[in-house]
């Protein structure tokens, strides 16, 4: 299989589409150190689409330049057909990219609700004055949004924290509230940085589950990053493998498995 | 409209005349959804009529398998519609106590939630060759699933809509054969003791019990109750269907299984059911939430609820008090009882109930005290629930009440209990041998359950499983449920096993309860660093003791009993648990595989040792095996002086 080319059906009977997002010889550099090393990858219309690697491999950057936080020196990312400019992340947002954190980024102080609110926050077009006297316009966005909200809310179990201050809750629990924040922004892309990251079996079970579904549902193409390998094998469709900055491997979970790079940047090599 | 033989006719009675009436409410993302009786028909008619689309026919079996919610409710009486048996199962069963129910009553369809259940249904198939079609209320994850015996409830009812003047007129005919002496359900007993058992009731059955039950609390169309325990259970097919379809009043479903604390509240139901441990984890939310409020609430607290436990009973039960105390009491009412009734979802409450296990005397005078009137009812399954209930006023914590209208009562020689009533159920399905050893050929049932008629009030107590009743050496009375229940009442006392058939003494293991004790601990500034550790903690021990004290005084005053008082215990090291066998489901001890794999410790509570060591071995939630080990320290307990007219009547 020529997962490159376009259009392709997986092992499990999904058609997934064309090329949705793409990047060109990427290269970011902190100073004198390198993250991201000249590196290529595509990421396909409703795939699961996994970048995995050992510490330090330039993951977490990698996915901060597709949301559109840190800005290569050189190198393109394309989006949907077109060159994407040097965007701030709030824009790169609108054009339907979320995503979550790897150490939970919500309101400790807020309500579950009014945190997954805040994710439908590129959807509210009302002006400041509407919103203040509650009339109109305002009114009608947030019955809609809050339609969206508890549709989410339904789909990720979690009716039973939605009014539970977030800081109170447990840290699986906080980490599906991320994900309930990033989905009602109805994304077409959804970044993952480390779903799993902390979680005691059942709760990666749940997540593993939870993201199956989401790319079920809605359809929704998702790029994670995941260090739990297991899970990287059965959740997606394709793996890039980094390792200090640089790709070392691309292609379905059993190609990157019989990859002697990867096997090597995983078990090390004898010098 | 005939007369009301079925539940399909009282549907149709209802929708005629509470037309307008809420049927159902269901919370739904965050909003609560209502239909009403006449909508209700609607529902129930598309589904029978899709039901005939799949081709069910009549006298099939139909498994119903979800959480409480108007579908599932839908589906029973429109399966009973098309003449089909609804056969509901608990949700939670893993796929193999799925297929043994499923397979037994040779289920042509299976009416099921989501893909959790779908899964488990697949992975069992091939054992069910009468299982043709499933039909999944939920369709997430289902998508890729072979759909070629596979719906969707809406498309089923959609094609029921789009149904032609055949199909109408054939559901017509199959709803108007049901006569009452027809099978209503079948409801699968939870299987203490072996496999479970298919119990067949009768529309007899069902509607009997529910006129004759809901007379007796006065319940009227205008009562609301919160659907939140299993269907497969009797008690809910009875309140949420047999009550409700004969009073018309609404079924409300909770929005998820862990909402049900706060949908209670928002709902506020006029009619209630829980049973004790529900109670009794109210109490210990409430005090640890009280525990932690400011002073001056603590204080008015406090104050207010000694006033309650003196005289609330009285006020709930119109009994003179005193004017000084009745004015105090309406205050606290304002400033106590009615905010603690409003948190527990209990505002509203005009009769509620428990059954199912004994509830400590505190637990329930508290709720009383609060001016919420909570009686007992005694019943089973193959009763159709009722067998005897508490009347208004006449409410106590030891008895479970008189017999309920249309049902008689008689104690045989060895003190089990046995009844007769028009609830009493047709048969165990396909198993005459059951049924026979359980219903003789005058239709009295026995309850497996020993107990006896109190002598002036008529009120029913039960003391103990027949089976588990015994004797020690001294030939006094042994009732260990009776002690444990006793023992449990303690907050601080999770489980209890006692032992004494045949010996010379009464002994107990006994389970801290971790939420409780720990509680305890942290506010004492101990610091343990396990369930183990916590366990063998000496002031632990000294405070079960006293509680073990306390028990055998209050056993010394009774004069069956007074034999049971413990004279040793010890504290075990783990937490008895299903996982592994040493309680059921419904976590009831199971005593037999306790004492075998206990054996060393009952040996030393009676050879008199001081401590002793042993090695358990557990199973982990996932299922991996460990073993723990622990030296137990053995304690004597006091035992009071009995008064010789008690070992008389102990004889």
């Amino acid at each position: 299989m020529n997962a490159m080319a376009g259009n392709y059906t997986t092992l499990d009977g999904r058609k997934i589409g064309g090329v949705m997002m793409e990047m060109k010889n990427i290269t970011l550099k902190f100073g004198g150190v390198t993250a991201i090393a000249d590196i290529s990858f595509d990421i396909h219309e409703g795939e699961i689409r996994a970048i995995i690697g050992p510490n330090g491999a330039g993951k977490s950057s990698m996915l901060n330049v597709i949301s559109g936080f840190y800005h290569p020196q050189e190198g393109e990312v394309w989006f949907r057909g077109e060159k994407r400019p040097t965007m701030k992340p709030y824009q790169v947002a609108r054009q339907g990219v979320a995503r979550t954190f790897q150490n939970i980024a919500l309101f400790d102080g807020m309500s579950v609700l009014d945190n997954i609110m805040t994710g439908r926050l590129t959807h509210m077009k009302a002006s400041m004055f509407s919103q203040a006297i509650w009339w109109g316009k305002a009114e009608r966005e947030e019955v809609e949004n809050r339609a969206v909200v508890e549709r989410i809310i339904d789909f990720l179990e979690i009716q039973h924290i939605r009014k539970t201050p977030v800081g109170r809750l447990p840290y699986g629990l906080k980490k599906r509230v991320e994900l309930a924040r990033a989905l009602v922004a109805e994304p077409r892309l959804l970044l993952l940085d480390e779903p799993m990251a902390g979680m005691n079996v059942e709760e990666k079970e749940d997540m593993s589950r939870f993201i199956l579904d989401v790319n079920d549902e809605f359809g929704t193409t998702i790029c994670l990053i995941e260090h739990d390998m297991g899970v990287v094998m059965d959740l997606s469709d394709r793996v890039v493998v980094m390792d200090y900055g640089r790709k070392i491997g691309d292609g379905t979970p059993g190609e990157v498995r019989t990859n002697q790079d990867v096997i090597d940047a995983y078990l090390g090599v004898e010098h | 409209m005939g007369e009301l033989t079925s539940l399909p006719r009282l549907l149709d009675r209802n929708a005629t005349r509470f037309a307008s009436r809420p049927a159902y409410r269901e919370k739904e993302l965050g909003i609560w959804q209502s239909w009403t009786w006449a909508e209700t028909a609607e529902e129930v008619e598309a589904l029978a009529l899709g039901l005939l689309g799949i081709g069910v026919e009549a006298g099939d079996h139909v498994a119903i398998v979800g959480r409480n919610r108007p579908h599932f409710y839908w589906s029973m009486v429109a399966a009973q519609c098309v003449g089909a048996v609804p056969v509901p199962v608990y949700q939670d069963s893993v796929a193999e106590e799925i297929a043994y129910v499923l397979e037994h009553c040779g289920a042509r369809l299976a009416i099921v939630e989501d893909q959790e259940q779908v899964d488990k249904i697949i992975e069992i198939k091939d054992r069910l060759p009468a299982l043709t079609d499933i039909i999944y209320v939920d369709p997430r994850g289902l998508r890729k699933y072979d759909h070629t015996r596979m719906t969707s409830f809406a498309k089923v009812q959609a094609d029921g809509r789009a149904a032609d003047k055949a199909r109408r007129s054939a559901l017509a005919g199959r709803r108007d054969v049901a006569g009452y002496d027809d099978t209503c359900v079948m409801l699968y007993t939870s299987g203490t003791t072996g496999r479970p058992k298919g119990v067949v009731l009768s529309n007899r059955n069902i509607i009997e019990t529910s006129k004759a039950s809901a007379a007796f609390d006065k319940l009227t169309e205008d009562e609301s109750i919160l659907a939140y325990l299993p269907m497969a259970w009797v008690g809910d097919f009875i309140f949420s269907v047999g009550q409700a379809y004969w009073c018309g009043f609404c079924t409300n479903c909770p929005e998820s299984t862990t909402t049900m604390y706060e949908n209670l509240h928002e709902i506020g139901p006029t009619y209630f059911f829980a049973p004790p441990r529900y109670f009794e984890e109210r109490i210990t939310i409430l005090s640890i939430r009280m525990e932690d409020a400011g002073a001056l609430k603590r204080r008015m607290y406090q104050r207010f609820m000694k006033l309650a436990a003196r005289v609330g009973p009285k006020v709930l039960d119109g009994e003179t008090v005193n004017l000084w105390d009745r004015v105090k009491y309406a205050v606290g009412n304002v400033l106590v009882y009615r905010p603690v009734r409003n948190r527990a979802g209990m505002s509203n409450v005009r009769v509620a109930y428990t059954a199912g296990e004994a509830i400590g005397p505190e637990i329930f005078e508290f709720w009383r005290s609060l001016g919420i009137n909570l009686k007992q009812l005694y019943g089973q399954t193959e009763a159709a629930v009722f067998i005897t209930q508490q009347p208004d006023n006449e409410v106590r914590a030891d008895t479970v009440g008189v017999p309920s209208p249309g049902v008689e009562l008689r104690i045989a020689e060895t003190g089990e209990v046995f009844y007769r009533s028009p609830g009493v159920f047709v048969e165990y399905y396909k198993n005459a041998e059951s049924t026979a050893d359980t219903k003789d050929a005058d239709g009295w049932v026995a309850t497996g359950d020993a107990g006896f008629i109190e002598d002036g009030t008529g009120h029913l107590r039960i003391i103990d499983r027949a089976k588990d009743v015994g004797k020690l050496d001294s030939g006094a009375l042994f009732a260990p449920k009776y002690v444990e229940n006793k023992l449990k009442f303690f907050p601080n006392i999770l489980e209890a096993v006692v032992h004494g058939a045949d010996r010379a003494f009464c002994t107990a293991f006994i389970n801290i309860d971790l939420t409780a004790v720990g509680n305890w601990a942290e506010r004492n500034n101990i610091a343990y660093g396990s369930y183990q550790e916590l366990a063998g903690h000496p002031q632990v021990l000294a405070a079960i003791q006293d509680h073990v004290e306390e028990v055998n005084r209050s056993l010394a005053t009774d004069d069956m009993l007074s034999g049971c008082q413990i004279h040793r215990f010890l504290v075990l090291h783990k937490e008895l648990d299903a996982d592994d066998g040493e309680l059921t489901r419904t976590r009831k001890v199971r005593r037999k595989i306790i004492g075998e794999k206990f054996h060393d410790l009952v040996t030393a509570l009676y050879d008199g040792s001081e401590r002793v060591s042993t090695e358990t071995e557990v199973t982990y939630e996932d299922g991996r095996k460990g073993s723990i080990k622990a030296t137990l320290e053995i304690r004597d307990a006091k035992v009071m002086p009995v008064e010789a007219k008690a070992l008389e009547a102990a004889e």
